[in-house]
């Protein structure tokens, strides 16, 4: 199926920030007997469980020589564990309608599960996903294969033009930061992986004490404090987590073209953002929707595509971090039309920094973002999202409550000083993939 | 293809405890409202089905219902273009549509007090569109961008095109939803035009609500807007029957890539009659092959033998069109598209020959129980399925049945329809063929630009 825009940009990006609850939605939070944070909401309405358990081992916890290896252990959790093989967990999960899940970046990796609330589906899903955060194994044979398709995927990756912009952009944004060091998985940084790297990453950061739970769904806060000391009592007795230094700001733009024959360039400018909790968070977030970041009715859209007809799909974001994550624009156009693009963007980006948004261009969002507030937690599984991203970064309670009046604070006058402090259009990164060498 | 999987089981797996929060309404003007009442949250998803995809195109206009749902958001009277998108966001609302092979959706996600809006507007564009030729001709560079990421930039994607184009020669399946190239660089204002008042009409759509809703309120709400709109007389659709394959196809493609891809496409039943059962087995043949990741495939050919990186399969039985059932591979390095399609076809054989056992028929079962409660969460998805049923020539009224017959399938009629249909002479196969990058060329001549 074909969308008029791309949809799974608007899902992103939706996900990208925590929306708030209304008091309505009461979670509760304590600390387990092991040291775990566990945050639940109790909801009865649909016999389903979800539960997600994070852990601060995602990629900017990789060391340059070995990058990769937060991703190979977190992908390795599930395939062999307790003495279980990879086939067995997966039948066991499948004969009573299990669903195994995760999510993996540069700050977090996470293990999540949906089952049936029913006593026995429930008992038995908790059991497998118990073992698999607490016992991997770590089969030797099972690494091994996954390295080999790990290596594959990279080779045809470095044949694909968005994904060798993605990766461009990501150097050289951070450079020498950790949030770099995604990118710098390679063929060759993959082939130094051993099984006692994996089980020494994931003894120093699957740590019972940085585990945070989340859990939603059909259970009692008695039965859901059982569940939390099932799935953590067990893990390994660590120091907390490593800390990431600040993302260095550039000292000058750096635009990098790279060859490639694809008929579309695909074109990515970004510069370091912010982080989760940001003291700009609310005036950078009201004011990207308005840039790039509120689909049809953005400003980007508007120019590039609304009116001049040059790309399908135009967007900008934050992407809040444990640190600064990346602002970041996207697009793809014809390679003979690159630097008309390219310009318009600029533009609009400029044009936007030094003006803020128009009284009406403010009010709009605030309509919608507000507006809009109860489509962000309709579902069981974007409250779980919810409750990981909170508990994981620390995100006061009260954050949800307050999330609409937040938004309805801000001014265009925050949104203009916050831009104008925060992006610098002269220092950013640009990356160009195709439309010939130059 | 492996997202048919998924739209799959969305099609078979409405919860039955559910069918008793459905109510649905006739206008005389022949649009059927259909309402599901979940009051889990207080939003509502309101979607309108035309029975209008790119199966109904013709040659030399192929495309043209994916650019008309673009042209959807270009204005009416009423609503000038660029304003539909600004109202519904003024609201909080999302909004989106969408084109595939037999239908094309509109929708909005909002806030329950707001879906009166939601009608005043779709209502208006079903026969208000009023395009300029300016807006179209910027529109279709939008989508002529659309196809070069899409599929011209992607070489799996020009595979799965070209295996469409294979299999079908007389049935529009064999074209591609975002249209030829050559198509979007010709089309006029008027194609577009010509489609909308064809196809855009009351007695040609299904207008579907899920959420926080009275139904009686709903239905007044879609009498006040919907209730005054013209029926057309809908022009006759032909079968477009794929005549009888006689014999293997194949197909190369080449195009720049690290890793080899091969997709196969076997002709099949699709669902005709709620008391079929053959399209039943076939669907646990497919979860049997792939449905979780110990499933056979995944099992044998990258886990065991560890020949592909990735494998597939899948069966769509609800389309308006004839069905397949498809298979696919990308080997890993070292490895050839041919060695994976031999596997791929041994595990064929191997089914045919040895059937399945018990446990992996309880397995797909106990997964279609647990994804029928699971899909309770999303108020989008309940409504994607009765949309999907009622465009399909499927009711509402049909979806307590359909997992109860999948429950009923036996392993030895899944035996049964794998010798009946993943035959040699049903098959067709295309071949990513990998080629280097060569960093300065194109790697397709563009087109002048006085052809448009």
């Amino acid at each position: 199926m074909i969308f008029a825009k791309l949809i799974a940009r608007i899902f992103l990006l939706c996900a990208f920030f925590t929306a708030s609850a209304h008091a309505a939605l009461p979670i509760q939070t304590w600390q387990s007997a092991t040291g775990a944070k566990v945050y639940f909401v109790e909801n009865h309405d649909l016999p389903i469980l979800d539960v997600e358990v994070n852990f601060a081992a995602g990629s900017s916890f990789d060391h340059a020589e070995k990058a990769g290896l937060a991703a190979m252990t977190h992908g390795l959790l599930g395939l062999g564990a307790g003495g279980l093989g990879e086939d067995q967990i997966a039948n066991r999960f499948a004969d009573i309608g299990a669903q195994m899940g995760g999510d993996f970046d540069m700050d977090r990796a996470a293990v999540s599960l949906r089952t049936l609330s029913s006593a026995r589906e429930r008992a038995a899903a908790l059991e497998l996903m118990a073992a698999i955060i607490q016992k991997p194994d770590f089969p030797a044979s099972v690494l091994e294969r996954e390295k080999a398709r790990a290596i594959a995927g990279l080779r045809e990756a470095a044949t694909q033009p968005e994904s060798i912009g993605a990766k461009a952009f990501t150097k050289a944004l951070f450079g020498s930061h950790p949030y770099a060091l995604g990118a710098d998985m390679e063929p060759e940084t993959l082939e130094k992986i051993t099984r006692d790297d994996m089980v020494a990453f994931y003894r120093s950061h699957y740590t019972r004490n940085t585990a945070v739970v989340a859990i939603i769904g059909d259970v009692t806060r008695e039965q859901a404090e059982a569940i939390a000391a099932q799935l953590t009592a067990e893990l390994p007795q660590g120091a907390s987590a490593e800390i990431i230094p600040p993302v260095p700001l550039p000292d000058a733009a750096v635009e990098k073209r790279i060859p490639h024959p694809a008929e579309q360039s695909h074109i990515l400018i970004g510069y370091p953002g912010m982080k989760r909790g940001d003291a700009d968070y609310f005036p950078l977030y009201v004011g990207n929707y308005i840039l790039g970041g509120g689909g049809f009715v953005a400003m980007l859209t508007e120019e590039v595509r609304e009116k001049r007809g040059l790309a399908y799909s135009v967007y900008s974001y934050f992407m809040p971090m444990r640190e600064a994550g990346a602002f970041q624009i996207g697009l793809q156009t014809k390679r003979d039309q690159t630097d008309a693009a390219l310009g318009v963007v600029r533009e609009t980006l400029n044009k936007f920094i030094q003006s803020g948004p128009t009284d009406a261009q403010l009010k709009a969002a605030k309509d919608n973002i507000i507006g809009g507030f109860p489509l962000r937690m309709d579902s069981n599984g974007k409250i779980l999202d919810y409750l990981s991203v909170i508990g994981f970064y620390g995100l006061p309670l009260t954050y949800l409550d307050d999330f609409n009046s937040k938004v309805g604070a801000v001014t265009a006058q925050q949104v203009k000083d916050a831009f104008a402090r925060r992006v610098q259009p002269d220092k950013m990164v640009t990356v160009i993939v195709g439309g010939g060498a130059k | 293809m492996f997202k048919r999987w998924w739209l799959f089981l969305l099609a078979f797996l409405p919860a039955a405890a559910f069918a008793g929060n459905i109510q649905e309404m006739k206008l005389p003007n022949g649009l059927k409202v259909v309402v599901q009442e979940d009051h889990r949250s207080p939003v509502v998803v309101s979607q309108v089905w035309y029975r209008a995809g790119s199966v109904d195109e013709f040659n030399g206009t192929t495309g043209v219902a994916h650019v008309l749902e673009h042209m959807m958001f270009k204005g009416t009277k009423a609503v000038p273009a660029g304003q539909f998108s600004r109202i519904v966001a003024a609201a909080g609302g999302r909004e989106n549509a969408f084109t595939s092979r037999d239908y094309t959706v509109y929708f909005q996600q909002l806030e329950k007090s707001h879906l009166e809006l939601s009608f005043k507007l779709e209502a208006d564009r079903m026969v208000n569109l009023d395009m300029s030729d300016a807006e179209f001709a910027k529109e279709v560079q939008v989508v002529m961008e659309e196809r070069r990421w899409r599929t011209d930039d992607r070489a799996q994607s020009q595979v799965d095109e070209r295996l469409a184009a294979l299999v079908f020669n007389a049935n529009p399946y064999g074209r591609p939803v975002i249209g030829w190239m050559n198509d979007l660089i010709s089309m006029k204002a008027n194609d577009a035009r010509d489609w909308y008042k064809r196809w855009y009409a009351p007695n040609n759509a299904t207008l579907v609500v899920v959420g926080d809703v009275n139904p009686q309120e709903v239905f007044a709400l879609a009498k006040k807007y919907f209730g005054a709109l013209k029926p057309r007389e809908l022009p006759e659709r032909k079968p477009q029957d794929e005549p009888a394959q006689k014999g293997e196809r194949r197909a190369t493609v080449k195009a720049p890539a690290k890793l080899a891809y091969v997709a196969l496409a076997y002709r099949a039943p699709k669902l005709v009659k709620m008391d079929d059962w053959e399209p039943y087995a076939l669907e646990i043949l497919a979860g049997v092959m792939d449905g979780n990741p110990a499933s056979r495939l995944n099992r044998e050919l990258v886990r065991q033998q560890r020949v592909a990186v990735n494998v597939g399969a899948g069966y769509d039985a609800i389309n308006r069109g004839p069905a397949l059932f498809e298979f696919g591979g990308t080997p890993g390095e070292g490895h050839s598209a041919e060695e994976v399609e031999n596997a791929l076809r041994a595990q064929i054989e191997k089914v045919k020959k040895e059937g399945i056992t018990e446990d992996e028929l309880q397995r797909v079962k106990a997964q279609v129980i647990a994804a029928d409660v699971y899909q309770r969460d999303s108020m989008f998805y309940q409504a994607m399925q009765i949309g999907m049923l009622e465009s399909t020539g499927f009711s509402w009224r049909d979806i307590d049945e359909m997992p109860k017959r999948l429950q009923a399938v036996t392993a030895e009629q899944v035996k049964e329809v794998a010798n009946k249909y993943l035959v040699d002479d049903q098959l067709s196969v295309a071949t990513l063929d990998p080629q280097p990058i060569d960093e300065n060329q194109p790697e397709a001549p563009e087109v002048p630009h006085d052809l448009r």
